[in-house]
């Protein structure tokens, strides 16, 4: 390889640019870190198991129970309100969000119609069937997801939720 | 390919002219440490503008964390300062340039007085450096209260009750900067506002007026 020469005012160049962008660095590194660090922590782990109802109350028909859980943001401690559809199947308990899964509004167990006995979703028509799943051809791609849940001493404890095991239809 | 970019805004805008003028001038000798070592004293102008840089960039991003609410205050300062990555450093950076960029402005000050660099035809640089001096004193004293911890809260109290005892109008200053009966959520909330708009916007207008003015009239001959 043949050495190219790199004159004097282009070393002394390099050199200021390499200090500069170091000192530079040195200052923006730390901030940047700062400002991305919410992105950055990962989420806060399990969470504590809620009692919302005693399961005596369950039946086969959706009902909606409405719960609080503790959350932490940032430095502001508070209690936000839950809400999760619960019945039951059998034996099975099964608690769901009434998140929905196309931009996050809140449906409602049989309140359309058109598609009785489904959750619905009244932004923008989404369905979905009583074990969560979404319909075909409405805007969710994925089922409501379930909450963790825990049955102690007669009393429904709920979690965080969770991805449905149906699948997505 | 940073060569091209340029050129390629250059060909439509003649930026260059504009980069010369503001950048490529001649620094005298006497003021060159490379020169004279002395001419360190120099530097001191450009030091306090290099601080009042880092102060503008390490505020930004504290007030992505910062409310300025009483109830929530403290605990957001808390938080941004021990949870939150590196938030001791940001923080810190600007607890300190606070104190610096105060120390290095009146350094500079010292170096325009003893130098007479204030002296004629230059007098009016000399009133709009006094005026970032007190917009820069105004700066340091809205954002002490802001941690809204017990140093914070008595430090600016005082602060009032001097102001307070200017005759005459002490009363109504008294008032416009607290916002209320009591120093508390409306005080916090205007000095946050002073803190983070009035002042800086003034303080910019001010240092680009600084800056236009030495450029125009050069640095002040050697002694």
């Amino acid at each position: 390889m043949s050495k190219k020469d790199i004159s004097r005012r282009t070393f002394l160049n390099y050199m200021l640019m390499g200090t500069g962008g170091f000192l530079a660095a040195g200052m923006i590194v730390p901030m940047a870190r700062f400002a991305v660090d919410p992105a950055l922590k990962g989420d806060a782990g399990a969470g504590e198991m809620v009692p919302v109802t005693t399961v005596d109350t369950l039946t086969n028909e959706p009902q909606r129970f409405d719960f609080k859980v503790k959350t932490i943001d940032g430095w502001y401690k508070t209690e936000s309100p839950m809400s999760a559809w619960v019945y039951k199947q059998g034996d099975e308990i099964i608690a769901l969000s009434p998140i929905c899964k196309h931009l996050g509004c809140t449906v409602q167990w049989n309140t359309e119609p058109s598609h009785p006995e489904q959750f619905f979703c009244p932004c923008h028509f989404g369905f979905y069937t009583k074990d969560g799943k979404n319909v075909p051809n409405t805007p969710p791609l994925k089922p409501l997801d379930v909450y963790a849940l825990e049955v102690k001493d007669g009393k429904l404890y709920l979690g965080k939720p969770q991805p449905n095991p149906v699948g997505g239809a | 390919m940073i060569k091209q970019v340029y050129d390629w805004v250059d060909e439509r805008l003649n930026i260059t002219p504009m980069w010369r003028d503001i950048a490529d001038h001649e620094v005298p000798e006497h003021v060159n440490p490379a020169h004279h070592f002395s001419a360190f004293v120099y530097c001191f102008g450009g030091l306090t503008f290099f601080i009042t840089v880092i102060q503008i960039l390490s505020v930004m991003f504290l007030t992505m964390y910062y409310v300025p609410d009483v109830i929530n205050a403290y605990e957001s300062v808390k938080y941004l300062q021990n949870e939150v990555a590196f938030g001791v450093i940001v923080r810190g950076m600007h607890h300190w340039g606070a104190s610096l960029v105060i120390v290095m402005m009146f350094l500079h000050t010292l170096r325009v007085f003893f130098t007479g660099s204030y002296k004629h035809p230059r007098e009016l640089n000399w009133v709009v450096g006094m005026l970032i001096f007190f917009v820069m004193l105004g700066l340091g004293f809205t954002g002490y209260l802001l941690p809204w911890d017990n140093t914070a809260y008595f430090a600016t109290k005082v602060g009032v009750e001097i102001a307070a005892t200017v005759p005459f109008i002490g009363g109504f200053i008294k008032h416009l900067l607290t916002g209320g009966e009591i120093l508390g959520a409306q005080t916090l909330a205007r000095f946050f506002a002073i803190h983070v708009f009035f002042l800086p916007g003034a303080l910019l207008g001010l240092l680009g007026a600084h800056f236009v003015i030495i450029r125009r009239q050069g640095i002040s001959g050697p002694l």
